[in-house]
């Protein structure tokens, strides 16, 4: 095996606002320095990205000293929470941005999945964009005519080849786009999520494509997913990113343990110790929201069987007043799956308590965000915290026969028997 | 021999620069364009002519006709405003071949010009997805409008057929060998000019805003609705013939008709500004299209 893949000390600095007006300054500054024969000076600042945190500077570093080989015929697996510095590095593999620091040698042809169905054009027929797609990801138009059948075989798209694509179903677009790209023969394959989309029965289809790849051919994929359970039966090997470093690399399962055990403390909880700095307004606001899991040992993940309990404490400020709470559960694109309230209370003025218990085997394996709402009256909102916390709820592990994500957004388990005499 | 063979397999270490096919790093150098790359995607830059026609004119009941109509619609205007109104002769030339050239071979540019200095920001959706060499973009543009210049060239011809038989002289010359070479040097400095805007619009978008008035300025200042000979002597001649595009517009209607100012100088002067577009274009847009999905 030899080293198909060698990242050397790579950084990549991002400003962060709009580019308007007042970047011509930095740009002039930046400019003077050169021809002084200074070093950039905006290269010196910046901090880690951590997105939830207000920085001081408006630069930041969305990869930091990243170094790492891929040998051939290996499936390295990146994970990281969002904003952890996948992307980035995956545009920078692909070829569409290039590194303020480092270098990065690729040995043999790069094609990059970052998205399907990049310039396919709504107006054109499906054959057409078989075309378009294939040449854009790198293919010559012999090679193209030649897995044509093949391609269009794969999407099961046969009957809609010569309609324009703008008339296809979000389904058949993506599994066009996709057979297109499954059918590129590059050394390096480099695949972002691409997973999310798709009927279940199309997910184990690119999956088996994506095994079949490596293990088949020898060739190197390198793969972003948030999906631990594909990661975990497809890669060889795993990276864990956060916040533009690299916090560990190596064997599968244990970077996936590390990474589970250390994302989820995190955004578990919202606590606000002073009333002052406090979410809310005069007549009510919120200290603290936690989604508390029920787990074995703290270092287990939650999983579709674990039972949440959401523990909520809010300032009260008006004395006697009839009050209940209303909680949303929403997905983490923003739309309510559900919302449920409690019960009104007559309660004093002061610091409350509230406890929202979702069952074990209700949520499916997605990453989902809370609303909560503070209601006076039982008939009028007196506050409302939008999206104030996220968690994420992932497959059950032990559950490996299927690597495809279920469908839905919520699981619950129902009373569901094949009634046998 | 064979013990040879198998040292130098070994040789073929990770720090040997030549086993590597592809370093990626902050820099590079300027005059590295890679050209032979832009030819291996040859059938892509083909796909995107392609592209661009077959999308163009889908759901209208017209279709391809519309590539005939505004130049003819052009023509008329001209006609009346140019020939009726303001009363500027055409060099002896039938007043509406005269205008339909002028703006036939105009089209091209500006059409050539206004669509690669676009280039970054609306292919900015693909080029932030997948590499391709940038450069075959621009390319494929000027190609495409190859096309609709000769379908446009195809109905100037057919109105001098027209003419031919209204007993107009109109006669095919040796001079015709050349009109491949003006449109050639129109594609250049559109293509050049095209990409030196893209590469300036990445990050500011000012000069995108000023070239759409930019434009129509210079059809004014470019002899398409007048001769060259009609500014003879005026004191104002001198910001028409600083034009490198007036010596081509002028060529096309010699080439056509046998008459019009054609001056070697002139001819040398557009072909030269022609390389130095290209030149400075190729090196700006080399220089930003590493890195423009981060600014655009």
């Amino acid at each position: 095996m030899s080293t198909v893949i060698q990242v050397d000390n790579i950084s990549k600095q991002y400003r962060l606002g709009e580019v308007s007006t007042g970047t011509i300054a930095h740009d002039v500054n930046r400019w003077w320095h050169r021809i002084r024969g200074n070093e950039d000076p905006y290269l010196k600042i910046g901090e880690e990205n951590e997105r939830t945190q207000k920085g001081g500077s408006d630069y930041v570093w969305a990869l930091k000293n990243i170094s790492f080989d891929v040998q051939q015929g290996e499936v390295l697996g990146i994970i990281g929470r969002n904003g952890a510095g996948k992307s980035t590095l995956l545009k920078i593999l692909s070829r569409t941005t290039v590194p303020t620091f480092g270098e990065v040698k690729i040995k043999g042809r790069v094609a990059s999945l970052l998205e399907v169905g990049t310039g396919f054009h709504p107006e054109l027929t499906g054959r057409d964009n078989i075309f378009l797609n294939g040449a854009i990801l790198g293919m010559t138009k012999q090679e193209i005519k030649r897995k044509f059948d093949e391609i269009v075989d794969f999407a099961g798209v046969e009957r809609y080849i010569d309609t324009p694509v703008k008339r296809y179903s979000s389904g058949m677009y993506v599994r066009l786009a996709f057979a297109v790209a499954a059918h590129l023969e590059p050394e390096i394959l480099i695949v972002d999520e691409v997973l999310a989309v798709g009927d279940a029965e199309f997910q184990k289809k690119c999956l088996g494509k994506m095994k079949d790849v490596s293990d088949k051919d020898g060739r190197t994929v390198l793969f972003v997913s948030h999906n631990m359970v594909a990661v975990k039966s497809l890669c060889s090997k795993a990276m864990y990113l956060k916040n533009g470093m690299v916090v560990e690399a190596g064997e599968t399962s244990h970077v996936i343990n590390n990474y589970l055990s250390n994302s989820q403390n995190k955004s578990l909880l919202q606590f606000y110790e002073d009333a002052d700095h406090a979410p809310g307004n005069d007549k009510a606001k919120l200290r603290r929201i936690e989604v508390c899991p029920e787990l074995d040992t703290p270092i287990d993940s939650v999983t579709v069987k674990t039972k949440l309990n959401i523990e909520i404490e809010f300032w009260n400020f008006e004395e006697g007043k009839m009050i209940n709470l209303t909680i949303f559960i929403n997905t983490y694109a923003g739309e309510c799956i559900f919302a449920n309230g409690s019960q009104v209370a007559n309660l004093s003025s002061g610091l409350h308590k509230a406890v929202c218990v979702i069952p074990a085997n209700f949520l499916n394996d997605e990453i989902y965000s809370i609303s909560l709402m503070i209601v006076g009256d039982a008939s009028y909102p007196i506050c409302f915290f939008e999206n104030i916390i996220s968690f994420e709820v992932h497959e059950d592990r032990e559950n490996s026969g299927w690597h495809g994500k279920w469908p839905g957004f919520i699981r619950p388990k129902l009373d569901f028997r094949i009634l046998t005499t | 021999m064979e013990s040879k063979a198998t040292l130098s397999l070994k040789d073929l270490d990770k720090n040997d620069p030549a086993h590597w096919d592809l370093v990626i790093k902050p820099h590079h150098n300027l005059f590295d364009l890679n050209l032979r790359e832009i030819w291996r995607y040859r059938d892509l830059v083909w796909l995107f002519v392609r592209r661009d026609f077959a999308a163009q004119y889908k759901q209208t009941i017209l279709g391809p006709v519309w590539h005939v109509i505004q130049p003819l619609l052009t023509t008329l205007i001209f006609l009346f405003l140019f020939g009726t109104v303001a009363r500027i002769g055409t060099d002896g030339i039938e007043p509406i071949l005269f205008y339909m050239s002028g703006i036939t071979i105009w089209n091209y540019f500006s059409a050539c010009l206004t669509t690669t200095s676009n280039t970054f920001i609306s292919n900015a959706n693909i080029f932030g997805k997948v590499y391709f060499p940038r450069l075959v973009l621009p390319v494929s543009v000027v190609i495409s409008n190859i096309i609709r210049f000769g379908i446009q060239f195809g109905l100037l011809l057919v109105f001098m057929i027209v003419y031919a038989f209204k007993g107009v002289h109109i006669s095919i010359n040796f001079y015709w060998i050349f009109i491949p070479v003006l449109v050639v040097i129109m594609a250049g400095i559109g293509l050049g000019l095209g990409i030196i805007i893209s590469s300036l619009t990445t990050k500011y978008r000012d000069m995108s805003l000023l070239l759409t008035f930019a434009i129509q300025l210079a059809m004014y200042i470019t002899p398409v609705a007048y001769p060259l000979s009609f500014l003879k002597g005026k004191s104002y001649q001198w910001i028409v013939t600083i034009n490198p595009l007036t010596s081509i517009v002028e060529a096309f209607r010699f080439c056509l008709f046998g008459k019009g100012t054609v001056t070697m100088q002139g001819m040398i002067y557009s072909i030269s500004f022609m390389i130095a577009s290209l030149v400075l274009g190729a090196l700006l847009f080399n220089k930003v299209e590493k890195d423009f999905m981060d600014t655009v």
